[in-house]
């Protein structure tokens, strides 16, 4: 029986995926299918003065069209954000459409719905809908001045919550005391998250069972479910409600929201009793995925004498865009603030965070959500120090880095690490890289007028997310553990049902990969169930790297309970007491015997109950659920170096390496991939990516055509390297790598751009570092001030 | 998105196709690769009320030698001009150019009559076509015309092509001895259209420079000639410092385009950074 565990097992979904037979929810046609379109606000805020719906009613082929007061008469509430900030979060209402204003360009006023597509957008340009526009703000520290026009109504400010984090006197103190500061002010700036399929959600309301079924493209169906019939639509009776969410074509975080179109096509098809298909646009997807980032902040970071960090003080401004999304209260606050400390013994650490609603989309968890910003900003402003000390910036980490025999490690921040080996991850990043030599080739390339630099990037990241008492005092609206069954048929064959869910993760292998190895069958005698409420028990999804190191755990209970019973019933049929029988390789066996019966005789027996020990129930389908005892962190050294092109301004990255030590690994093949994505999405943020306003409201970047997401040819090949401290207290001893490549890289290229280009006196360029930012700083010199001056990219205004 | 309801015919002939033209009062558009206008009318910002589908005219795609001219048919494909022996031994750099067109999909479907008549300010073929010194051979019900690419372009998106007219072929000159052409694009990250392309052609006699043609697109609104730059090289040695000094102000940002990806002042520094690179190459090879 080979070992599954560690083996780099070819995914089992990518057959049907890279043969175009993925069955996504756009693909699910059901008789009588209805399509809506939407009809959106071109206005960043305007109040609705009358909505005339009598022309498009009268367009042959459609059937309804509805207003958000049509949806609110009949009882539709506000979508609720999962997460409450302390007790004077202010959160005001987000109704499916809008209801008398709208906040931001996307923002749905009517729906329209036809027998097609065409003819549901033909019609919904017939929708006459009359505003009285309103002065908009787009730019978060501009939605504080007293001035500031006010998104919400009923609000006095635009300020939703005002966080702290730390001891604010010490850090105080320390700072006062440090022998140098180093100051950074920095735009982590707004990006679009682009999942590959856009959202589509289909509601189907069965009027005789009087049941409803929502398929969606979402990662976590069980909390969608939840939210729409314990808060948006409370007449809707839970267990009279399926929700599907079949093949998903990527999240990166933007799918695990509950979004208006899952509330209309539901409610909809309801009032329709046919079922109502909506499928995102690109353009759509543009102006109503949930954007990442967008944080305004200025970090100290305190250091002594020898170039120990004595104390970090931070402020930051989160723009949180017009509604307050699921996850977005916790975003920039519980997995941002308790993130500061880094990878470093820093004693003092203070954070404040102003959460504020602009006339933007709603910001909400992309990937590493809050880990890349706190990443960024400690990485940034360390390597600044080094600069500005002499240091180099490895010695200045490596200084400061808590040592592996200072752990469980309690941080400033709240958090307690469970283990590290910091210095192990940044010698092997250094050794990869070549660093002596590499000094010595940027060197002579400097003399040649050629711009050569370096970047680290040491980070850690809290993920497994999460332990649901800590959440729950955190102000988590929800609980964050996982489900796991394990249901054993007659015939041996097992069918593994998780409540996570895989939208590119690759759970369909690893996690057979982890029952195949455990139970001793073949691979493909294992199946792999999620995404469906009626199939699967309750379940949070997937988000947060979460699957392995809590469903993963989840499914080792079940696993634990199965074989515990299996052992009985083997024990029974070999006429043997319990403790002397041992199962190796899909075999139960007498110790010290040849007496043996497989796992699928013990099976068959099972439901075959003739000859059985007493007290025993028939059957072999067991259930658990796994609340983690602490986040996992995750942790390493990601080294990467560049060329920039002085004529131009443009960055090459020549080399990319990254250590990862993400705990035990299943599937090394898939680990790489998620470090490889990972580390293009944050290289997109750094050189690439961003999404501009102008400072009425219009997104700029509005399609492929603007917005530049990083492709093949801008990488190099990474060279990944792992590490492996396994987490100390989950049965797998798994940590997470999904967000990991994300949270490292954003930080390791500008600190190389920053590199080469240091002796120019440049000292920072804001992101993204386009080639007309790094040209511009380069002529201007300085502190990049010029550069920001640029267009292409940024936060906020253009 | 949909696009509004349009009308289909899939032409069998340039007749067929013209009489269609003809017969729908500039309603009706001609479809060859699509990869400009399908998006456009997704977006519903165009609504042609018939698409006369022209991409099986084969008779249109080919790729012959004509004398001293490369005659490229309209319907001819990027892939198809990147690939072309004859295009890759008399005009190198147009295959090169069409090779950093889109992506693959987009090259196995666009096609250069297309391109042109499109005359997006940002697509390549426009430099080239100036700076190749290209004729364009237009074709009506009321026969065949050829202007001359300096007198093609008019504006942004619009052309000497009237509304009853389709190109038909593109006729280039080979480059002969002691010439060299090449072509250097900044690409805009996100579209990989040219934020600013220039290509150049010089003729080279006993190491100096007898005549040169530099064209930039993508920097302003439509492509242009950089006859000034022509002129300063012409009768000079191709030296480094020549070719700096010739560039030197090459475009004025007060003329130039201005949008995210790149300032009308980078734009003008790009045109200087480019015509540097091609005239060099040019240069390399013409010798």
């Amino acid at each position: 029986m080979p070992n599954f565990i560690g083996s780099p097992v070819k995914r089992v979904e990518d057959k049907r995926f890279i043969t175009g037979k993925g069955r996504y929810t756009d693909d699910i046609v059901l008789p009588g299918m209805t399509y809506a379109c939407i009809v959106r606000s071109e206005h960043a805020h305007a109040r609705i003065k009358a909505i005339d719906t009598s022309a498009a009613e009268a367009v042959d082929g459609v059937l309804a069209v509805f207003t958000g007061q049509d949806m609110v008469d009949d009882g539709i509430l506000s979508i609720p954000t999962g997460w409450a900030v302390g007790d004077a979060m202010k959160e005001p209402p987000h109704y499916p459409l809008a209801v008398g204003k709208v906040h931001h360009v996307g923002d749905g006023v009517a729906v329209v719905i036809a027998t097609d597509k065409a003819t549901a957008q033909d019609a919904a340009e017939q929708v006459m809908i009359e505003y009285e526009p309103l002065p908009a703000v787009v730019d978060a520290t501009a939605a504080l001045a007293p001035d500031a026009p006010i998104v919400h109504d009923g609000l006095d400010s635009n300020l939703c919550f005002d966080w702290e984090l730390g001891d604010r006197d010490a850090t105080d103190r320390a700072m006062a005391a440090a022998h140098h500061v180093t100051t950074y002010e920095l735009v982590n700036q707004r990006v679009v998250p682009n999942a590959i399929e856009p959202r589509s959600a289909i509601g189907h309301y069965d009027p005789a069972r009087e049941e409803l079924t929502l398929y969606t493209s979402s990662q976590n169906p069980h909390l969608i479910r939840l939210l729409l019939c314990a808060f948006v639509w409370p007449d809707l009776p839970e267990h009279k409600v399926r929700v599907v969410s079949p093949d998903v074509g990527g999240g990166f975080g933007s799918k695990i929201f509950h979004y208006p179109e899952e509330v209309i096509c539901a409610w909809a098809s309801k009032k329709l009793e046919r079922p109502v298909k909506w499928t995102a646009a690109r353009s759509e997807s543009f102006v109503t995925d949930a954007h990442g980032r967008d944080h305004v902040s200025t970090a100290e970071l305190g250091l002594d004498a020898e170039g120990n960090m004595v104390a970090l003080r931070v402020k930051t401004v989160a723009n949180l865009g017009a509604y307050l999304s699921t996850f977005a209260p916790a975003v920039p606050t519980y997995l941002y603030g308790t993130l500061l400390a880094g990878q470093y013994r820093t004693p003092h650490i203070h954070v404040n965070v102003k959460g504020v609603f602009t006339n933007t989309v709603p910001v909400d968890a992309y990937r590493g959500a809050g880990r890349p910003e706190a990443t960024f900003l400690v990485e940034r402003v360390v390597e600044l120090a080094a600069k500005e000390l002499g240091m180099d910036p490895a010695e200045l980490r490596r200084k400061n880095f808590i040592r592996p025999d200072e752990f469980p490690y309690d941080t400033p921040v709240a958090l307690q690490y469970d283990s590290g080996n910091y210095e192990g991850a940044l010698d092997k990043a250094l050794e990869m890289i070549g660093y002596e030599d590499f000094r010595r080739e940027q060197a002579e390339a400097r003399k040649q007028g050629r711009l050569l630099g370096i970047g680290f990037s040491s980070y850690i990241e809290a993920c497994g997310i999460a332990p649901s008492q800590v959440v729950g005092a955190l102000g988590a609206r929800a609980g964050l553990y996982e489900s796991g069954g394990i249901r054993v048929h007659p015939t041996g064959k097992v069918e593994v049902f998780t409540g996570t869910h895989s939208h590119g993760q690759g759970h369909e292998t690893t996690f057979a990969q982890i029952v195949a190895h455990e139970l001793g069958i073949p691979l493909e005698n294992v199946e792999v169930v999620h995404g469906d409420t009626s199939r699967v028990p309750f379940g949070m999804g997937t988000y947060g790297s979460r699957s392995l190191a809590v469903g993963g755990s989840a499914i080792m209970r079940a696993l634990d309970k199965v074989k515990d019973k299996a052992r009985k019933i083997a024990a029974h049929k070999l006429e043997a007491a319990e403790e002397d029988v041992e199962f190796v390789d899909g075999t139960f066996r007498v110790k010290g015997t040849d007496r043996t019966i497989g796992f699928g005789d013990v099976a068959l027996t099972a439901y075959v109950p003739h000859d059985y020990p007493e007290g025993v129930e028939p059957g072999l389908d067991e259930n658990a659920f796994y609340d983690p005892k602490n986040f996992t962190f995750p942790f390493g050294t990601h080294i990467c170096t560049v060329e920039v092109d002085p004529d131009t301004g443009v960055v090459r990255i020549l080399r990319y390496v990254a250590v990862d030590d993400v705990g035990n690994i299943i599937n090394p093949m898939i680990v790489e991939g998620q470090i490889h994505g990972g580390i293009a999405q944050g290289v997109g943020q750094a050189l690439f990516e961003g999404a501009v306003y102008d400072e009425t409201g219009q997104p700029l970047t509005g399609s492929y055509m603007d917005y530049t997401m990083p492709r093949a040819d801008d990488l190099p090949s990474f060279e990944v390297g792992h590490q492996v401290t396994p987490c100390p207290h989950n049965p797998l001893g798994v940590k997470g790598a999904g967000e990991a490549g994300t949270i490292a890289s954003t930080a390791c290229v500008v600190n190389a751009v920053v590199d080469a280009l240091y002796h120019r006196g440049i000292r920072d360029i804001p992101m993204p570092l386009t080639p007309e930012r790094v040209w511009r700083a380069l002529h201007a010199g300085g502190d990049g001030a010029a550069a920001a001056a640029a267009p292409a990219g940024g936060n906020g205004q253009a | 998105m949909s696009t509004y309801a349009f009308d289909y015919a899939r032409a069998q002939s340039v007749d067929e196709a013209l009489t269609l033209l003809a017969g729908h009062d500039g309603e009706a558009r001609l479809l060859a690769g699509g990869h400009s206008l399908i998006p456009a009318m997704k977006l519903r910002l165009t609504a042609p009320t018939l698409l006369i589908d022209v991409s099986g005219l084969e008779d249109l795609a080919a790729v012959t030698l004509d004398g001293g001219h490369l005659a490229i048919g309209a319907l001819t494909t990027h892939r198809a001009v990147e690939t072309s022996e004859l295009v890759r031994t008399h005009c190198p750099a147009l295959a090169e150019a069409a090779a950093g067109i889109g992506d693959p999909q987009v090259r196995n479907r666009g096609t250069i009559g297309g391109s042109l008549a499109h005359a997006d300010p940002a697509a390549d073929y426009p430099a080239l076509v100036l700076a190749l010194d290209a004729e364009i051979e237009m074709t009506s019900r009321d026969g065949t015309r050829t202007v001359s690419a300096d007198d093609f372009f008019v504006d942004m998106y619009t052309t000497a092509l009237a509304a009853h007219e389709m190109i038909t072929r593109v006729r280039i000159p080979v480059l002969g001895h002691g010439e060299g052409a090449a072509y250097a694009k900044f690409a805009n990250p996100a579209s990989r259209y040219a934020v600013v392309g220039v290509a150049a052609k010089v003729s080279l006699a006993d190491g100096t420079c007898r005549a040169a043609r530099v064209a930039v697109t993508g920097a302003a609104p439509k492509a242009f000639r950089a006859t000034a730059v022509e002129r300063r090289l012409a009768g000079r040695p191709l030296t480094e410092a020549v070719i700096a000094e010739a560039v030197r102000g090459l475009a004025d940002p007060n003329e130039l385009l201005s949008d995210l990806s790149g300032s009308a002042e980078y734009r003008a520094h790009l045109c200087e950074v480019m015509a540097t690179r091609a005239l060099r190459e040019a240069a390399a090879r013409a010798a």
